[in-house]
């Protein structure tokens, strides 16, 4: 990028951007116009800080440039994983900035020159940052229609734009473009206004479809990845790995390892590494390091587990509750006591979790496939005691996160190997590495007591949930007495665990509307009427009536022999109903998803292409940890070390799907990554029991566990 | 030990003095410097480093580099020609059939081969070829749009 000379009378006193000196920070970025936003609310920070015990850039920290080639450059620290924000937020600040779509470029998830971000998770990036960016866009839209009305002579109100380019209303001839604007100037404008808003009705790029911006990249094998970066003396690591969690290095013998030729043996306390420049020889010469560990056996694997989270001490925590339990039992006619069960979940993305680290002089640069790269480069400087602004993490495309990519283990493994070999160090990790460190969905029990009168309306609704967390537990029906409790804080799992895809709300979702259905069936009530007889929700009722139209649904008591179910349920602001058809194969316990209908309400769509991707993407991931997905262990010693047993879904699993997106335009945007995940554990247990009579509480809903409830029904 | 170990790679003669042993995914990605081959699991479970030797798709993964010797191998990077996508790609971008992008050129060099021998597969060919081609972002129903959409295109034999 070209370097400009500064010649900006406005620009506010020196200071302190993302941890980088602002000399350097324009030195990379070049000129033109910035526009300095602040993302966040104070209070959204004070939990990172807290956590963090970080100092944060205390003002404006996010910001736009527009360049004088006329692009509009969005720096920011969420990154691109698949989940389609690059081509989202490039809409929204086209729109409401007034440039074409293709003048905008997203740059994203590198901590020297983007602001500070706490992680692209919890769908936050379009719910929480995109209507800041695009209020900072659309003041943006204001310091330049000053400019220009500068520059033409004419008052504001007496301009127009489109497409990056102002005129004069009654003189289309008198114009210049936001480019001609920013050329050779260095103009910083911090805003603190709130300019107004594009009216939706007037959206030129919200709303409509747009295809992934950065397929083409994808497509050629040129999007590159933190393992496909390309530097000189590029050594490749591999690090010895323990036979199980919570096993300690006693010995290690790396002589027959050293007999290998072209390779290099690092020990720095328990970190034994190999490395080369061929990855093939690290990767034999790993076999070969003999080492001794102890084992502090933790006695529970996936069978015992349930009982030892059941058992465990735990914090109790009442999430809500209204009415009283005790009252909610007498007058009910109908009690239900039921527990459900899930098993660990593995995000195993397709890429596993790679990095590489450069270290030049004082500055460590990392690539990482992180979902967080700010906590990287906290990580980095903590472990290594350097400043913050010597570590610049950059993010190429992550292969896919789902949670799982916020620990970056595997980027300070690089750091550490590049500082001591003094060469540039990729750490890819295997896939069985993947497995072993993935911080899993974790294993969760939840205990409903429930109860109705005789018409069928819920009286008592009393739901624990255990070791899933809090998301997605709260009931969405409408009962007079309901009290939801949250149990963890034991140290239950003999391993990492960790967000996975709407995390508890699967679980928590896969409880309630399995719990729904068996009172439905008891009530002798189809279960979408007996939902929408105790539901108030108004949106819970048009997405569940929108789903149901879609699929063609028809009424009728369950077991129906159809092989029809139904689930809904709210997260991350977004409102999802489910209906599904399976075939089962009584014989063999096989499940077949034939098709599945989704409504989602997520307010304001910005790209309904993306959405309904992001919704494709839910059901078929979904349909994996219904039917198979499930981490074997003993102790600390994961059984499952690629994709021959652990199943992912496959080509010929996948149902025919059909989506509807709630047409909300006036409404604020919610989340569109992960709820369309939640339903598929009880929508899949549903449909199941309206084949069968057999009613699944274990989560995943294997051949064997079929064939059992089919047994016991 | 080491040898030189001659093919043609994406249309070109290549030749290098290496180990014979060493695995093709990692000549390819780091002597070469072709890294849209992935490596996604190491053991031929997964497909992400799928690529195309004598038009037959191979997990290059399982390989060693000499299995590979005087044979013709195209890597993602060589479909395109004269700066034309290859139709598999044009499609894949049209349909969005993809999202992480990461099992993305082994999906494309599974189904390149897929239409090599079999021009004009039905719905259930494409799930029975594509089987062992691992996507997590689930965008599985997409790619078989866009492998029937390519297929449509490519009769008449135009480009292959």
């Amino acid at each position: 990028m070209k370097k400009r000379v500064t010649n900006d009378k406005e620009a506010v006193k020196s200071q302190e951007l993302s941890g980088m000196k602002r000399r350097d920070f324009f030195k990379l970025l070049g000129g033109g116009i910035f526009i300095f936003f602040q993302p966040w609310d104070p209070s959204e920070l004070f939990d990172f800080q807290t956590q963090q015990r970080r100092s944060l850039p205390t003002e404006f920290n996010a910001f736009l440039q527009i360049t004088e080639d006329g692009m509009v450059n969005c720096y920011t620290g969420k990154i691109e994983m698949g989940q389609g924000a690059i081509t989202s937020l490039a809409q929204i600040m086209a729109d409401e900035i007034e440039v074409p779509f293709e003048r905008v470029k997203m740059v994203m998830g590198d901590t020297d020159l983007c602001p500070w971000d706490g992680g692209t998770s919890g769908s936050n990036t379009i719910r929480t940052f995109s209507p800041r960016m695009r209020v900072a866009a659309a003041e943006a839209k204001t310091v330049l229609m000053q400019l220009g009305s500068e520059y033409l002579h004419v008052p504001v109100s007496e301009l127009e734009v489109r497409d990056g380019i102002i005129s004069d209303i009654r003189n289309g001839k008198n114009k210049i473009t936001y480019g001609e604007l920013a050329k050779g100037k260095r103009i910083e404008k911090h805003l603190d206004g709130k300019p107004e808003l594009k009216d939706y009705t007037k959206f030129k790029y919200v709303g409509k479809p747009y295809l992934h911006q950065d397929a083409q990249l994808k497509v050629t094998g040129e999007a590159k990845y933190a393992a496909d970066v390309q530097l000189p003396g590029l050594l490749h690591a591999r690090i010895l790995r323990p036979p199980s969690h919570g096993a300690k290095l006693l010995t290690c013998d790396v002589s027959e390892a050293e007999k290998i030729k072209g390779i290099q043996v690092v020990r720095d306390g328990d970190l034994i590494a190999i490395l080369s420049d061929d990855r093939d020889k690290a990767d034999e010469a790993i076999t070969k390091v003999k080492a001794v560990y102890s084992f502090d056996e933790i006695k529970v694997d996936d069978k015992s587990i349930f009982e030892r989270i059941l058992k465990a001490e735990s914090t109790t925590n009442i999430v809500s509750s209204n009415g009283d339990i005790e009252t909610g039992r007498k007058i009910s006619d109908t009690l239900t006591e039921s527990e459900f069960h899930n098993s660990y979940v593995a995000h195993a993305p397709m890429e596993p979790h790679a990095a590489t680290a450069m270290i030049e002089g004082d500055k460590i640069n990392v690539w990482a496939s992180t979902q967080a790269p700010y906590r990287v480069q906290e990580t980095i400087a903590r472990e290594l005691n350097v400043p913050l602004e010597t570590v610049r993490i950059r993010t190429p495309f992550v292969g896919g996160g789902f949670g799982g990519k916020s620990p970056h283990a595997q980027a300070v493994e690089a750091v550490k190997l590049a500082k001591i070999t003094g060469k540039p160090v990729v750490v890819a990790w295997t896939r069985q590495e993947e497995f072993f460190y993935d911080t899993f969905r974790p294993a969760a029990v939840v205990k409903i007591t429930s109860g109705m009168d005789k018409s069928g309306r819920i009286t008592l609704w009393d739901f624990n949930t255990f070791y899933a967390g809090a998301r997605g537990s709260e009931t969405i029906y409408d009962v007079s007495n309901a009290r939801t409790t949250n149990y963890g804080g034991g140290p239950v799992h003999p391993f990492g665990t960790g967000a996975w895809r709407a995390p508890g709300n699967n679980t928590n979702t896969f409880a309630r509307e399995s719990q729904i259905n068996i009172m439905a069936s008891k009530a002798g009530i189809d279960p979408l009427d007996f939902r929408l007889k105790n539901l108030k929700d108004d949106k819970m009722i048009a997405v569940l009536k929108a789903a149901a139209d879609k699929f063609g649904y028809t009424p009728a008591k369950n077991p129906s022999g159809r092989g029809y179910g139904v689930a809904c349920g709210t997260d991350v602001g977004t409102w999802v109903a489910h209906i599904a058809e399976v075939k089962v194969d009584k014989n063999t316990g096989h499940v077949q998803v034939v098709c599945v209908a989704c409504a989602q309400d997520m307010g304001l769509c910005i790209n309904p292409q993306g959405t309904t991707i992001q919704m494709e993407g839910c059901i078929t991931m979904g349909i994996g940890y219904a039917l198979t997905e499930e981490i074997q262990f003993q102790g600390g010693d994961i059984k499952n070390h690629s994709f021959d047993t652990y199943e992912i879904p496959r080509f010929s699993w996948v149902p025919k799907i059909d989506t509807v997106i709630m047409e909300r335009k006036d409404q604020a945007p919610h989340g569109g990554g992960e709820p369309a995940i939640i339903c598929l554990g009880a929508v899949i247990a549903n449909a199941v029991f309206d084949a069968t009579g057999a009613r699944l509480y274990q989560l995943p809903m294997t051949p064997g566990r079929i064939l059992a409830a089919i047994k016991k029904s | 030990m080491e040898e030189t170990i001659r093919f043609e790679l994406n249309g070109k003669k290549a030749e290098m003095i290496l180990d014979p042993n060493l695995t093709l995914l990692w000549v390819l990605r780091n002597k070469f410097g072709l890294t849209g081959t992935k490596y996604g699991c190491g053991m031929g479970f997964c497909g992400a480093c799928t690529v195309l030797i004598e038009q037959e798709s191979v997990r290059s993964c399982m390989l060693r580099v000499s299995d590979a010797a005087n044979k013709k191998i195209f890597t993602i990077e060589g479909l395109a020609r004269n700066g034309n996508l290859h139709p598999v790609q044009k499609a894949f971008i049209e349909h969005d059939a993809l999202q992480c992008g990461y099992c993305t050129p082994g999906m494309i060099m599974n189904a390149v081969g897929l239409l090599l021998k079999n021009p004009e597969p039905s719905q259930q060919d494409i799930i029975k070829d594509m089987e062992n081609n691992l996507c997590r972002c689930g965008a599985h129903i997409r790619i078989i749009q866009a492998i029937q959409a390519a297929a449509k295109e490519m009769k008449g034999g135009k480009q292959s």
